[in-house]
């Protein structure tokens, strides 16, 4: 096994233990990166000069001991790049924001850097985290490296892809309604979304406030307990952000005995692609077999989540994206007069999918609408968290597909807006209800990555993935692509 | 429900998006499609549910008033498209022959 398959924590060892140097972490994931990016298009920005720099400073100033202090020395990270960062550039996947280079960093990527990780490049994403593909990017698709002719997942595609392909061992991605669990499911990769206040918002560019969260993509469930260990922290710059002890370092093994799984009726139902079900309720049967006690449960208001979610989100997106106005930052078009210029920035700086949430959220909110969809999507909102709050009365963990079926070809839900809104069906409750969810890669069909969702209470990331673990532990260890289109 | 034109154009005017007449009318179509979706809704009475507004239990979050470093008035004005003095440069709002 080459440096190239290392998960971030065995990348870390080797550093700590000085058996291979940053310097020699960071020119394999460059090299990586300049062979395989090309096609797949996962990075916006890459500097290696200022990665490098770093990975040198590392070998050249720090001892032996002081490394060992680093969870995460010499491992490369790539960053959603709707995360703000002072070395490089943040475009949020939009065009009006080309160029921008924010004056601070994310409070995620201080801990991250902090800890040794060092920040090789930011990954494209759909533009603002509106979409279900990143293919709504105002720099291009990101392709999935398991078929390039094939949708990553999105909105955070070009993070899950530079993981599948092992461009870097981990990223960061931000999640509203599935987008670090649904490209996860479809690049074959771990991905969590923790407890809504667990990882500090402050510098994660804002989609809808009341539901997005940062969390960790990488290769293995040890990879995502210590990177959330280290971001899921308080932060006072984030008023959300809770003050709760962090997560342990390393999942804490976990008997699948000792767990009730519910599974819920209706995620289970129709729509499902045969294969996924099939793949699926072959590992239900591993655990099954493996002590785990499965019972069916029932989250009855699931089917009003979507239509709950595309009210909740726009509203919230149309207030949070009022601020690209021209003046402090970002494109700006003459106009006649100030509202003119207002008008011709947002028209040509926005791009079509994130007008029309500003559209539909601006509708939710205006004059005459406000009881009939934004207040009652807010009710409806009290009642699938009451779902879960029965749910969890009954059984530690929740497990379901994560997505209903395997990834779409390029181009495929273009024309339907709502299709590709229905793909979240399975991710979205999560975050309406602000709970943690985990996609787990149980194996391929067809060539294609199939993911398993864990869903547990408010601030359960620790039993999560404990039993995410225990789950990894039985099944055969994950492939990775190596062809598919994208060849070595 | 169906959504006229008109009223995108209202919204579009509300979210300062000057949106083409291509734009619009599929706009129209598309925001009617997700509407009568989102029409699903009233299957449920809500009328003794209380709305989730945030799923945190927090209240007012207080801090220390104390002075700490903060951006510099170049850093914070260094991403503007037009920037004169320290200070954002925006077309005039005020109208001399108004008064």
């Amino acid at each position: 096994m080459g440096m190239i398959d290392w998960d971030a924590v065995q990348t870390a060892e080797h550093v700590q233990r000085g058996e291979v140097s940053a310097v020699e972490c960071i020119e394999e994931a460059l090299l990586r990166i300049e062979s395989t990016n090309p096609t797949v298009n996962a990075f916006l920005h890459v500097d290696g000069e200022g990665a490098l720099a770093k990975a040198r400073f590392m070998d050249h100033n720090l001892t032996r001991e002081a490394k060992a202090n680093l969870p995460l020395a010499g491992v490369a990270v790539a960053i959603k790049d709707n995360m703000v960062t002072t070395d490089m550039p943040t475009t949020a996947g939009s065009k009006i924001l080309e160029g921008f280079r924010s004056p601070y960093n994310a409070t995620v990527v201080e801990l991250l850097e902090r800890a040794g990780a060092i920040v090789v490049g930011k990954t494209n994403m759909d533009e603002f985290a509106m979409g279900s593909s990143t293919e709504h990017s105002a720099y291009g698709v990101t392709r999935n490296p398991w078929d390039p002719n094939r949708v990553p997942g999105g909105s955070s595609g070009g993070s899950a892809a530079a993981v599948a392909a092992r461009m870097v061992p981990l990223a960061l991605g931000s999640d509203t309604g599935g987008s670090i669990r649904l490209p996860a499911s479809y690049c074959g990769v771990f991905g969590i979304k923790p407890t809504y206040g667990r990882v500090s918002r402050y510098g994660l560019i804002a989609y809808a406030s009341s539901l997005d969260q940062i969390g960790p993509l990488a290769r293995s469930v040890r990879d995502l307990a210590r990177t959330l260990h280290l971001i899921g922290r308080h932060d006072e710059k984030d008023a959300t952000s809770l003050d709760v002890d962090t997560i342990p370092e390393s999942p804490i093994p976990t008997a699948l005995q000792s767990l009730r799984i519910g599974l819920p009726e209706e995620y289970f139902g129709e729509g499902i692609d045969i294969r996924v079900r099939t793949l699926i309720e072959k590992t239900l049967d591993q655990l099954r077999e493996s002590g785990a006690d499965l019972v069916p449960i029932s989250l009855p208001h699931t089917r009003y989540a979507i239509a709950t979610y595309y009210l909740i989100a726009p509203a919230e997106a149309s207030s949070n994206l009022s601020r690209y106005d021209g003046v402090r930052y970002g494109l700006r078009v003459a106009g006649d007069d100030l509202i003119h210029m207002y008008q011709k920035t947002r028209q040509e700086g926005f791009g079509s999918e994130v007008k029309r949430r500003i559209l539909l959220g601006t509708h939710a909110l205006s004059a005459g609408y406000y009881d009939a969809y934004y207040l009652k999507a807010q009710k409806v909102r009290t009642l699938i968290r009451q779902d879960f709050d029965n749910a969890f009365a009954q059984v530690d963990l929740i497990v379901t597909p994560t997505v209903a079926d395997l990834p779409f070809k390029l181009g495929e839900r273009d024309l339907d807006p709502l299709q590709m809104y229905l793909t979240d069906i399975f991710t979205v409750t999560t975050n309406l209800a602000g709970i943690p969810g985990l996609s787990q890669p149980v194996g391929l069909v067809d060539g294609l990555p199939v993911g398993l969702q864990w869903m547990g209470p408010p601030l359960s990331e620790d039993r999560v993935l404990s039993a995410a673990s225990a789950l990894e532990a039985i099944l055969p260890p994950p492939e990775w692509p190596l062809s598919g289109g994208i060849q070595e | 429900m169906n959504l006229t034109e008109k009223e995108v154009r209202h919204v579009a005017r509300l979210a300062r998006l000057a949106i083409s007449s291509t734009e619009l009318s599929e706009a129209t179509q598309a925001l009617g499609r997700v509407l009568d979706y989102i029409d699903l809704l009233n299957e449920l009475n809500t009328d003794a549910v209380p709305p989730t507004t945030h799923v945190e239990a927090i209240e007012t979050v207080w801090r220390q008033d104390r002075v700490v470093p903060s951006l510099s008035p170049e850093a914070a004005t260094a991403n503007g498209p037009q920037v004169s003095s320290q200070m954002f440069v925006v077309p005039k709002i005020l109208d001399r022959g108004e008064e």
